[in-house]
């Protein structure tokens, strides 16, 4: 059975594109059929990071209103034959989508798909929360900093009061994936740790993403850091947090940059 | 001359205040969005109650709340004015 899993976050820039991206291809990679769509009308970037921006012709709000099919608007992963794409539109009016309008194409995609994924914009707005409407389950990208925790705490409320499934009285299942995490500086007790960020937000624990280069990287020439360098840390912890997502039991850890300079350069050369 | 200080005396850890400031925050916020605020009711009866014997400045009362696993503490921070504390410790 489909499952539509949202993205989200309330505080911009902690990274939900690039998560929504590299879950999405570390999915895909694991033979699931699936669906990225962008949320995030007038700043789409979803596109972009995954390296498919010149080939987006029809959007979501094209299908919304009926101008495209879902088909037309479908963008396949060039090197993933089982992962999609369903781009935001960058010039129309974000108001064009509507609840029910989505709510009929998230259907249509439940029809196709096992995996939907909704990469959330930022914020408490409309686009917010259309995006998670329609979510069976959601993961919370959090930065171990104090306003993301917060935003975070903010989002968390909204999951189990504004979405379909809340008001059904269902439950949202809902994760945290913690990313530009610093072991070394959360030891020193420069940065929240782990365990103060789940105790402070009561949700369980989906990944650790460490910081790390490689994501910029990664973001650079348009390709999930799943496939741009999958044995780099993030790019481990990302599988990891898919595996959990599968229902598997995965050790929990921050994956760590393998030091040896071979690995340096074999990694860099498979980019 | 800081960095001198550092080498020395270490640094002071940041998260356990980031920490204390968030669960601070967030259990006044989660009571704005309709949970109920168990620590602004639990603020406003004991400053009604302490304010029957001292006069206290509604300001200087902190109620914090840490919940772990475990052991739960409520800790309950009243400044009292000059010249009250002779009387107060001999109540105690």
């Amino acid at each position: 059975m489909a499952k539509v899993l949202v993205v989200t976050s309330g505080k911009g820039g902690v990274g939900k594109t690039t998560s929504t991206a590299a879950l999405g291809a570390a999915l895909a990679q694991m033979g699931e059929k699936v669906v990225v769509i962008d949320f995030d009308v007038g700043l789409r970037n979803l596109d972009l990071v995954m390296g498919a921006e010149r080939r987006v012709v029809f959007d979501l709000i094209n299908v919304v209103q009926g101008v495209a099919k879902l088909q037309q608007a479908l963008i396949r992963d060039k090197r993933l034959e089982n992962l999609w794409l369903l781009p935001a539109s960058q010039t129309r009016d974000k108001d064009a989508l509507t609840d029910e309008g989505i709510g009929n194409v998230v259907a249509d995609l439940r029809t196709k798909f096992d995996w939907i994924l909704c990469d959330s914009p930022a914020g408490i707005e409309r686009g917010a929360l259309l995006a998670m409407r329609y979510a069976d389950e959601a993961v919370i990208v959090t930065n171990p900093e104090v306003s993301s925790v917060r935003d975070s705490d903010r989002i968390i409320g909204m999951l189990d009061s504004k979405t379909l499934k809340a008001e059904r009285g269902e439950r949202v299942e809902k994760y945290i994936l913690i990313t530009r995490y610093d072991s070394a500086r959360a030891s020193r007790g420069e940065m929240l740790g782990i365990d103060d960020i789940l105790e402070i937000l009561a949700t369980p624990l989906l990944g650790i993403i460490p910081e790390s280069q490689e994501v910029l990287l990664a973001s650079n020439v348009g390709s999930p850091v799943t496939l741009n360098n999958a044995a780099s840390a993030p790019a481990r912890a990302y599988t990891d947090a898919v595996r959990r997502l599968m229902g598997e039991t995965v050790t929990m850890t921050v994956p760590v940059e393998r030091k040896s300079l071979m690995n340096r350069l074999l990694g860099r050369r498979a980019a | 001359m800081i960095n001198l200080r550092r080498l020395i005396g270490g640094r002071t850890a940041s998260a356990p205040v980031a920490r204390e400031r968030l669960q601070i925050l967030l259990a006044h916020e989660r009571g704005l969005r309709g949970e109920p605020d168990l620590l602004g009711v639990l603020r406003a009866e004991i400053l009604a109650v302490v304010s029957r014997h001292i006069v206290v400045d509604p300001e200087k009362v902190t109620v914090k709340m840490d919940r772990s696993k475990h052991v739960s503490t409520l800790e309950v921070d009243i400044e009292v004015p000059e010249g009250v504390q002779r009387s107060f410790a001999v109540a105690t």
